[in-house]
């Protein structure tokens, strides 16, 4: 007995809709948020993240509309975020059905956006999203969708997040993002090792073995994914009868 | 029969709303004295800090109604915080005061595990349970929390491991709690509120 490893589907919608790219760039339509969401919480999906990587402030209402309609459909955690920028903003998405915000850009520019959302809701509900690329033998932390360079390092700043208030990384590797040839486990490990909370490994994610290999070599404790998912090329049932024969712990059958 | 879900703003009452209504209950939510006096059966949600809880029983005056409905045998449910509340006491801010139904103090999970203990867990069940009954033994539920209450208890009918042994499900006459959250633990969550829906007819 213990706690299972997590599969996460991520909506990434812009606003309205589920939309998907390769490392960022080059955006296509992927369906209706809702019609996914159920199907997710149908095929035993542990939690699901709806991301909103637009962001634009004139069309958050579509957003906060987009995640009533998709916890509506949910009986598993929901995480919403993209363009949080205030505690009024995290309250917003709170109140619209999510169970945890995920903060990114704002928080590296404004840290106690954390603080404040922690003291609000608690640290289970405030997830920091680090989008992390190597450069040498360190990782800088990105910012704006993955576009420009903080100049921060990814352990320090997640480590400062953590004592902030944050409940658990989402640590998205923007070297892998679209590339569907795993997940950077020597990065997510590296993190995973220095912070106290969970930690969620994205980017990178195509075959069942890359999900085995982050759970094993990469000391994650939670694996997220959007297009293989959406598309059907990984169907979440036969990924956790995959990871269970393997010695991995999932909520396995579901 | 109706369940009123005790609303001092905790972040999950929604979901416990849609949960019960997939159920085809009839809910309500309400911070007042009264209906929690009229209840018929109760439901306390919770997610987040403790004092948030401890304190608004205290500033919105539902202390008092809350302990007698219960003493009366009103069915009750409490979820997450709504389950550590029912102790005397939390080491998250033990200026504060539980409703001292049940004996014991909630404690701080250990810090040899990643806290918050967040996901899905298995629990080992000490003994009959009403809300566990018909429920697969190896089925998860969620949870999101990094204090637990202590599974030395008497009332105690199962716990959960995640650096140390802790209650998970007590159940004490009409007084029952879950340290997880059935609202969202999928279909073992929404069987395990059917049950308490069935004790409380």
């Amino acid at each position: 007995m213990s706690l299972a490893h997590r599969i996460i589907p991520c909506l990434d919608t812009d606003g309205t809709r589920v939309v998907k790219g390769v490392n960022f760039v080059g955006l296509r339509d992927a369906g209706d948020p809702r019609a996914l969401a159920a199907r997710y919480n149908k095929e035993g999906a542990d939690e699901l993240v709806v991301l909103d990587i637009a962001a634009s402030r004139d069309r958050r209402p579509t957003f906060l509309e987009t995640i009533r309609r998709v916890a509506a459909e949910l009986s598993i955690p929901l995480t919403a975020g993209g363009g949080i920028q205030t505690l009024e903003d995290g309250r917003a998405v709170v109140r619209a059905g999510a169970d945890k915000v995920t903060v990114n850009t704002a928080a590296v520019a404004r840290p106690e956006l954390i603080s404040e959302l922690s003291r609000e809701f608690g640290a289970q509900a405030v997830v920091l999203a680090i989008d992390a690329k190597r450069n040498g033998r360190h990782w800088d932390v990105m910012v704006r969708g993955g576009r420009e360079s903080a100049s921060r390092d990814v352990v320090e700043w997640a480590r400062e997040g953590v004592s902030l208030g944050a409940g658990e990384i989402l640590l998205t590797s923007v070297d892998r993002d679209g590339t569907q040839i795993g997940f950077d486990t020597e990065l997510t490990r590296e993190i995973s090792e220095a912070v106290t909370v969970p930690v969620i490994a994205s980017g990178g994610a195509k075959l069942p073995k890359h999900f085995v290999d982050i759970f094993k070599e990469g000391a994650a404790d939670a694996a997220l994914a959007a297009s293989i998912f959406h598309d059907g090329v990984q169907p979440i049932r036969a990924l956790k009868e995959f990871l269970f024969k393997n010695g991995v712990e999932v909520r396995w059958p579901c | 029969m109706k369940v009123t879900i005790i609303d001092y703003g905790a972040g999950n009452v929604p979901s416990v709303e849609r949960a019960l209504e997939r159920l085809g209950a009839e809910s309500e939510r309400t911070s007042s004295p009264e209906d929690i006096s009229r209840a018929q059966a109760l439901l306390l949600p919770g997610v987040g800090h403790y004092s948030a809880l401890a304190r608004a029983l205290d500033e919105q005056n539902l202390r008092a109604p809350l302990v007698e409905a219960l003493r009366r045998g009103v069915p009750f449910l409490g979820i997450c915080l709504g389950l550590q509340v029912l102790f005397e006491s939390s080491a998250e801010s033990p200026e504060m005061h539980g409703l001292s139904l049940l004996a014991g103090k909630v404690c701080a999970l250990p810090s040899n595990v990643k806290l918050p203990h967040m996901g899905w867990n298995q629990i080992a069940m000490n003994r009959e349970s009403q809300l566990l009954a018909g429920i697969d033994p190896s089925v998860y539920f969620y949870f999101a929390h990094s204090y637990a209450a202590p599974d030395s208890n008497g009332s105690t009918s199962a716990t959960c491991f995640h650096g140390t042994s802790f209650a998970a499900v007590v159940e004490e006459r009409n007084i029952y709690g879950v340290q997880f959250h059935p609202e969202k633990s999928g279909e073992a969550g929404s069987r395990l509120l059917h049950n308490f829906l069935r004790l409380a007819a």
